[in-house]
């Protein structure tokens, strides 16, 4: 039950083969992708996406802070994931598991790199006041592919998220109201996707048992054909062409996702 | 405009640092190296293969490569909080990935072989200088290896790629900002590592491969030839 066997493995490869894939799906076909926004009436953003049986949720919370030492003029962004043992029998409490570590960082630089939050909005007073945005991200049910899951999950609980109301005079956040602002985004929406490789074959969106199997991955954030941030993760090893059809690959799909998240978000 | 672009150590835009690189530099290790861009300097020292510890981390089916990166707490001028970080962690997890493809350790069934990288002094490309120390490391070992690998960070600034990212470039303001495109290469020129940071289009990032398969040359050069003269010394 845990770990995929080597007979679906087997399988699997031989289905890639052939261009199928076990659900049906084409090797460049995403699941059924549902985005809800507003999940949380706590949260000054919130969202949750569903990729077939995946399921992350995402939440944006804002506090006031001092900047970072090289950003005396920004606000701060700081992405956390946590794979939680309620989502899938594999996953443990006690310390962040690597992956989850991984994936946090993933995103934080799809994010970050591509200037999406305009974080020099977010200064209240240089060098002393800044907001912080704290996007924070939860596995519900793990079924593969929860990287591509909690990216676009982070992009919609941004859109969705309001800043919250600060009394100056006190210098303090009151949590629990909200201003009419949204937080400021840039219009160039990044979004993270990735590429997996099994055998000869790749793949987009793969499912556990695909995942399990998978010999490696691109990981890229990007817009309209512009790249922001990669991370290659896995340990087999890709020749150029194969990188280039990669590239390929991403390009057709971020667009297809986009248009799917600007009509989830209408 | 490419003739024209100044970088702020006086550099051509596809020049690397001046590269040091050294085997034996820990007596201890069962093998280890020096590489060295310019002032960006990486040991590395390989322990095994031995049992894995803990035990219920050990793979029956075959052997483990087990890396980890640090940074010296004075590597950099602010001073960093010795102990893992999530960088560090990811480094040390992306490391292992850049050599896996080429390290043939299936038989060490059980066993580790054990990589341990250390930044003593950072400008830039410190992960890159790390993994071509470990590679050079493992060979020193004795690890039976396919090919060595060879990493390099190409760079873009403002619209200009360059090779091998100084500190500087890697803070670079004007225009479109900097890109960061760390990169290893197998032997037969496969991509076993490659991230990226930054803005860039499809057709400068092609590039910025071909330019990483032009710097490993040079980097793959500077390794044999320091693995090569510790074999003649014994």
């Amino acid at each position: 039950m845990i770990e995929t066997s080597n007979l679906t493995a087997e399988r699997i490869k031989e289905y890639l083969k052939q261009g199928k894939r076990f659900d049906g799906r084409k090797l460049d076909e995403f699941r059924n992708l549902i985005i809800e926004t507003g999940i949380s009436k706590k949260a000054e953003g919130s969202a949750r996406v569903k990729l077939g049986n995946t399921e992350v949720i995402v939440g944006v919370k804002m506090d006031v802070g001092a900047p970072y030492p090289d950003s005396q003029d920004k606000g701060n962004l700081m992405v956390t994931a946590e794979f939680l043992p309620l989502s899938s029998p594999r996953f443990e409490p006690g310390p962040p598991s690597f992956d989850s570590i991984e994936l946090a960082r993933v995103i934080d630089r799809g994010i970050r790199e591509s200037k999406f939050i305009e974080l020099e909005k977010l200064c209240i007073k240089e060098g002393e006041k800044v907001w912080t945005v704290f996007i924070d991200i939860y596995s519900i049910n793990e079924d593969g592919n929860l990287l591509d899951a909690a990216g676009i999950g982070a992009i919609a609980a941004l859109k969705s998220a309001k800043i919250p109301k600060y009394d100056e005079e006190k210098e303090k956040t009151i949590f629990g109201e909200w201003t009419d602002k949204h937080v400021p985004l840039s219009k160039e929406v990044p979004i993270s996707l990735t590429v997996h490789k099994i055998g000869n074959s790749l793949i987009v969106d793969p499912t556990r048992e695909e995942e399990d199997i998978s010999e490696t991955r691109i990981t890229i954030a990007s817009s309209d054909g512009t790249i922001y941030s990669m991370q290659k993760g896995n340990s087999k090893e890709l020749s150029v062409e194969e990188f280039k059809e990669i590239l390929n690959i991403i390009e057709k799909t971020e667009r297809k996702i986009s248009t799917a998240i600007e009509k989830s978000l209408k | 405009m490419t003739k024209d672009f100044k970088r702020p150590d006086g550099r051509k835009i596809n020049e690397l640092r001046k590269i040091t690189a050294k085997v034996g530099v820990v007596p201890n290790a069962d093998g280890s190296a020096m590489f060295a861009f310019g002032d960006t300097v990486a040991i590395a020292a390989v322990y095994g293969p031995k049992k894995m510890h803990p035990q219920h981390s050990q793979n029956p089916e075959k052997g483990t490569l087990r890396c980890s990166y640090n940074m010296l707490s004075f590597s950099v001028t602010e001073r960093i909080r010795p102990g893992p970080s999530r960088r560090s962690m990811e480094i040390s997890k992306v490391t292992e990935w850049a050599l896996e493809p080429v390290v043939m350790i299936d038989d060490f069934k059980a066993n580790v072989v054990d990589v341990h990288i250390n930044i003593l002094q950072a400008n830039a490309s410190t992960r890159c200088a790390g993994i071509n120390a470990a590679a050079m490391a493992l060979a020193h070992a004795g690890i039976p290896m396919k090919s060595l690998v060879t990493s390099v960070s190409i760079g873009k600034l403002d619209k200009q790629l360059v090779t091998d990212l100084i500190k500087e470039e890697e803070d670079w303001e004007e225009g479109e900002g900097p890109t960061d495109i760390p990169i290893t290469l197998t032997g037969d020129g496969k991509i076993s590592h490659i991230q990226l940071d930054g803005k860039i289009g499809r057709k400068q990032l092609e590039e910025a491969v071909e330019l990483a398969r032009e710097a490993g040359k040079q980097i793959h050069a500077a390794q044999e030839k320091a693995l090569k003269e510790v074999g003649e010394k014994k």
